[in-house]
């Protein structure tokens, strides 16, 4: 009987996949309207803080930011943290740290030394290496996030989706696999991640309701600006340049128009 | 039509240069003193915007050269953080190259289907038109290996797929294909020493176009520029000095483009691209759908309409080298489609059916229309498109020349421009 568990188990699977076929086909995203969209879009400040703070406290217990560094945080374009405040933002990591003075990285128990950060580091990784996260993760590698929003179709409106995907409930005879949980927006509907934002996962400093599609936007508005941290130049430099360009073309046309005026 | 040069050098020192090296005359002779046909259109400043986007790629090319890291574990993050990131303007130097690649390709083919339609490949442009063709296949070559060198996703499996292409030689000589894979690849796999070459030749390769198109400017300035009407110049009265009655006219249209190109930079830099190539290579992962750069999806449609590998791969080769046929394929005496009815007609369907087979490209493998009910697998539209695109040029072309009734041509250009003999 033991070994017949498993071979049930494959034909219930594989009879449920067949009834499951039309609907494991993602649904598209929802249409949001963000706050970076458009010519003159800009990334909401406090939408950038509040998104940092569920990074912080709820994804990066997962996920990396490997590109993304603490002096980014207060850089031009960003969530507009003082320098100040991100020091003691990196301050408030721990850092692996380089040799000692007796060339030593891990001390007498075999732990890894680690420092508190400065400015010029990286988000440090939530997991040593790939293999650690996996085994953390039911065997998923949770994806670094530096350029989530750009690395996916459906960009920001995507990752929106899927973490305010999560209260759907499975048509009926879909299979959710055992320990993946259902999300319509993932492609096969059946993903690792379990549900990260709840209401009230996180207290914003702002009084923002914390509500999950709070916290999905503000998240989303965050990951955004690590993924094209240069947006608000780029926007900047673009308006101006075109305009400039336009301006351009006008003065020439009119000489074109003024050379060829008795040739055709 | 360059043999009367005009220069005179105004200074002592010019005319000591001119006859030592008489490079200033050169330069005047053929960009400003240059007799050009006085009716050229909006369709022939092309030839000036690509010249400007290759001078673009180059400049931001040498640039990204110096602050990329051509290693297969170093790679995409020395464009995804160190350029992207950490470089001064990084950002819009990568943006305007990897836009200005999609932009060279659109301008290269509306430049093509501009010498279609006016006839310009026929007699004495045959070799000025063959020259464009070795332009646009090293142009390919080109944006391929440099689409590699991020070392994405899209990068990675891109590369396998096409270099695995040659692999179908097997089927000819036991062995043959996968020796030249393995030899493209320096190794069993596209890896290091892959990427290594590719960003070797992509930086090699602009040089040598821009080899080419000097040659190419030389085969234009032989026989001088075709024209809208396609007949030949029949004096000055035709004409105009390059500058700065073209000068001034190209200037303009080069920069509405610009502004379309920076456009597409400056707010929506990603419009051409594919998401995947924003997650790192992983050998391990392949791609649910691995596609092309816009610009080669129609014959990417015509290698995957072909159930054999082989043959899908001559089919694939055979569209590009037939371009180099069309001067003797086309029998008609008329140069410009505004006098070929019947070729003006198949001309559209042309351009049709190359956008039909693009779209073809982009979509998944087994996609399938459905028309009034019916299931039309899009397989055998890109068959039928792959076939009417060789029809056009093998039997199409050869034929209509013969049997079209083509309008008549105008007295001379000075005539049909100023609607009298002046």
């Amino acid at each position: 009987m033991r070994k017949l568990l498993p071979l049930l188990a494959v034909v219930a699977l594989v009879s449920a996949s067949a009834v499951a076929q039309s609907s494991s086909e993602p649904v598209p995203p929802k249409e949001m309207k963000w706050s970076f969209d458009g010519v003159f879009g800009t990334y909401d400040r406090g939408a950038l803080q509040r998104g940092f703070q569920i990074y912080k406290e709820v994804c990066s217990s997962c996920h990396s930011l490997n590109m993304v560094a603490f002096h980014d945080l207060a850089g031009p374009g960003g969530p507009g943290f003082t320098e100040l405040q991100a020091k003691a933002i990196a301050a408030g990591y721990k850092i692996p740290a380089e040799p000692n003075e007796r060339g030593e990285i891990t001390d007498e128990r075999g732990n890894r030394l680690t420092r508190p950060g400065v400015l010029a580091d990286h988000f440090p990784q939530p997991f040593p290496n790939e293999q650690a996260a996996r085994a953390n993760n039911g065997g998923a590698l949770p994806p670094d996030l530096s350029l989530i929003i750009k690395a996916r179709n459906g960009g920001a409106d995507y990752v929106y989706s899927i973490l305010t995907g999560f209260t759907e409930t499975p048509p009926h005879g879909f299979a959710v696999m055992s320990g993946k949980y259902y999300n319509p927006y993932f492609a096969g509907r059946n993903i690792s991640m379990p549900p990260p934002l709840k209401r009230g996962s996180v207290s914003f400093a702002d009084g923002t309701p914390a509500s999950v599609s709070n916290e999905a936007k503000a998240v989303v508005t965050f990951l955004a600006w690590a993924s094209e941290p240069q947006l608000e130049a780029r926007h900047r430099i673009g308006f101006e340049v075109l305009a400039f360009l336009l301006l351009l073309a006008g003065l020439l046309f009119l000489a074109y128009r003024k050379v060829w005026h008795d040739k055709h | 039509m360059a043999e009367h040069s005009s220069y005179v050098p105004g200074s002592g020192l010019t005319r000591w240069l001119d006859q030592r090296l008489p490079i200033i005359r050169l330069v005047n002779d053929s960009f400003v003193s240059f007799p050009t046909p006085r009716n050229l259109n909006f369709w022939y400043t092309f030839g000036g915007v690509l010249t400007f986007m290759l001078a673009i790629q180059i400049v931001t090319g040498i640039v990204l050269a110096m602050h990329y890291v051509p290693n297969s574990e170093m790679a995409f993050l020395s464009v995804e953080q160190r350029i992207m990131r950490e470089v001064n303007y990084g950002w819009l130097i990568r943006y305007l190259h990897s836009n200005g690649a999609s932009m060279f390709f659109l301008a290269v083919y509306i430049h093509m289907f501009r010498g279609l339609y006016y006839g310009s490949y026929k007699s004495p442009r045959e070799v000025l038109w063959i020259l464009g063709v070795f332009i646009y296949l090293l142009m390919v070559m080109t944006a391929f290996f440099g689409y590699v060198l991020p070392w994405g996703q899209m990068s990675f499996w891109g590369a396998t797929v096409i270099t695995s292409l040659f692999s179908a030689l097997d089927q000819l000589v036991p062995h043959l294909g996968t020796s030249i894979t393995t030899w493209l690849w320096g190794g069993f796999a596209v890896d290091d020493a892959t990427l290594n070459r590719f960003f070797s030749l992509h930086y090699l390769m602009p040089f040598v176009i821009a080899g080419v198109v000097g040659l190419h400017i030389w085969a234009l300035h032989v026989p001088g520029n075709n024209n809208p009407l396609g007949i030949d110049v029949k004096g000055p009265q035709d004409m105009v000095p390059f500058h700065p009655y073209y000068t001034v006219k190209d200037g303009f249209f080069l920069v509405l483009f610009i502004i379309v190109f920076l456009s597409f930079v400056f707010y929506a830099p990603n419009f051409f691209g594919n998401p995947d190539n924003y997650i790192q290579a992983n050998p391990m992962v392949t791609p649910t759908d691995i596609v092309p750069e816009w610009y080669l999806l129609p014959f990417y449609a015509m290698l995957r309409s072909v159930p054999q590998k082989l043959l899908g791969v001559l089919v694939m080769g055979g569209a590009l080298v037939s371009l180099l046929f069309l001067p003797w394929l086309d029998s008609s005496k008329v140069r410009s489609c505004r006098f070929r009815p019947l070729m003006k007609q198949l001309f559209w369907i042309f351009a049709a059916d190359c956008v039909l087979l693009g779209f073809c490209g982009s979509q998944t493998a087994d996609a399938s229309w459905t028309i009034a009910g019916a299931q039309l697998p899009l397989v055998w539209i890109a068959r039928l498109g792959t076939l009417f695109y060789f029809a056009f040029f093998w039997v199409l072309m050869p034929w209509i020349g013969k049997i079209e009734v083509t309008r008549p041509l105008p007295e001379s250009i000075a005539q049909s421009v100023l609607g009298d003999g002046e």
